[in-house]
């Protein structure tokens, strides 16, 4: 639990910073985003782990606490996919807004933050939706460096039980799993809701597959 | 509006060429605007109407030659003696004087009406709220909108959207005013609304206008002076009254037949 909004509110704020160095004018910014995102998203997230966990120590001798890599690495990975997803949002923005801001003589930064970002939000908060019930999932991993979550919880108590006890147990995480990736969904939606109203839109007036245009 | 003796021009294309790639959309052109002249211009599309209108903006740079706004420097600016491209920080000052209004609106989805007029007052003009309430208000209630003040764009029609665009660019004060086909993208019964709202702004206020149209019959009653183009130079230019009846250049004449043809 603790890991996963760790490693969401890390996730949120790399995936805004990388996302938004993707779309620098500066061809160095953009360059180290890149590499950064293609690192992360191209690796396998265990081995980072065990990179973070076990290898880094042995480099600059300092231990970090297990929860501690274990939030490191899920927002790293996760911020390289979200820096991918702010990058489409933001471009997704029709070039007719950014004329209109311009016309106005508004600053970069104004048209950024008051313009375009505001409306790109409504389109990011789908796919990070996905994101961070990956996340949660991906949580389970650190149960490989003995942090005590769900997983590591279960299977510390496996090895005393029968084969029907085990059984509620896994069971019992799915179910866990399966509440909290709601809960996650459900916050989502809400602000989904809100930021399209902002926008002056409803979900109705959305369009939807099979619906005349 | 800056005083200005009126021997000095609002805005002077001095030998402008634009391309892209080998494309030459206006080639060597040369021409001056004088402070509050409504000039309108017309051609085929291609002709390079619109990307006049887009340089004066800064959405293109230029590719040759200089581009003066109430005389000063709009796409280069001085330094140590020396003409140089303008930056950023630069011709945003000086474009400062300048408003657009897009066929296609382009108002922010994300701000109601009243922070659609608010916005770029508050933070480009530095006006405080309350002043810059006050204008907006003004505003609406000059394009009969004022009950709409608290609404999203898109609860609004076309040609309302579109007097609103036209106020956004009021709020900002402008000495030039640049229509970019307005009327185009709207739907038939709603095109004589924001006429009748450009005529009352040419009559009421000395702002300088450069139009972009295909209402002829508009353009005819609004304009001092009609500039026709053709492939990126300008084919003929004169009085409304004149072009429109006797135009001297054979395309003149085609061109205006085949758009004052149409039913």
């Amino acid at each position: 639990m603790v890991a996963a909004a760790g490693g969401i509110a890390l996730t949120i704020v790399l995936a805004a910073v990388a996302g938004l160095a993707l779309l620098s004018r500066r061809r160095a910014v953009r360059a180290v985003s890149r590499v950064y995102v293609e690192v992360f998203r191209g690796t396998s997230e265990v081995v980072q782990l065990f990179w973070i966990f076990f290898v880094l120590p042995a480099l600059v001798g300092y231990q970090i606490i297990p929860l501690g890599a274990g939030i490191l690495v899920l927002g790293l990975n996760h911020g390289a996919y979200g820096a991918e997803i702010v990058r489409g949002a933001v471009q997704a923005v029709p070039r007719a807004q950014y004329e209109g801001s311009l016309a106005l003589s508004l600053s970069p930064y104004d048209r950024m933050t008051r313009v375009i970002l505001p409306q790109a939000l409504v389109e990011m908060l789908p796919p990070f939706n996905n994101l961070f019930i990956q996340l949660l999932k991906s949580t389970a991993l650190l149960s490989l460096v003995v942090v005590d979550e769900v997983v590591r919880q279960g299977q510390l108590l496996v090895p005393n039980l029968g084969v029907g006890e085990t059984l509620t147990i896994y069971l019992v995480e799915l179910v866990i799993f399966l509440l909290l990736g709601l809960g996650i969904t459900a916050v989502m939606r809400l602000l989904e809701r809100r930021a399209a109203a902002r926008l002056g839109r409803t979900p109705v007036t959305r369009a939807r597959v099979g619906e005349p245009a | 509006m800056p005083s200005e003796p009126p021997s000095e021009p609002m805005i002077v294309f001095d030998r402008v060429e634009k391309r892209f790639g080998d494309n030459v959309v206006l080639s060597d052109l040369s021409f001056a605007v004088a402070p509050g002249e409504h000039v309108t211009l017309i051609g085929p599309s291609g002709s390079g109407k619109t990307t006049i209108l887009r340089l004066l903006m800064c959405l293109e740079p230029v590719t040759e030659g200089t581009i003066r706004v109430g005389g000063r420097y709009l796409t280069h600016m001085e330094r140590r003696g020396r003409l140089v491209r303008a930056d950023e920080k630069h011709s945003r000052e000086v474009r400062k004087g300048i408003g657009m209004v897009f066929q296609q609106f382009n108002l922010f989805p994300n701000m109601t009406v009243r922070g659609n007029l608010t916005e770029a007052p508050t933070r480009v003009l530095g006006l405080s709220k309350h002043e810059a309430d006050a204008r907006a208000e003004e505003l609406l209630e000059m394009i009969g909108l004022a009950d709409r003040i608290d609404e999203h764009p898109s609860r609004l029609s076309g040609g309302q959207q579109q007097r609103v665009a036209i106020a956004r660019a009021l709020a900002m004060r402008p000495a030039v005013l640049l229509l970019d086909e307005v009327t185009s993208a709207l739907d038939p019964e709603l095109v004589a609304g924001v006429l009748n709202l450009l005529r009352r702004i040419g009559e009421t206020t000395d702002i300088t206008i450069l139009c972009v149209t295909h209402e002829m019959g508009f353009a005819r009653g609004f304009s001092d002076r009609v500039m026709m183009f053709d492939r990126g130079r300008v084919l003929e230019e004169a009085p409304p009254e004149k072009l429109f009846t006797h135009p001297e250049n054979p395309r003149t004449q085609e061109f205006l037949e085949a758009v004052l043809e149409r039913p």
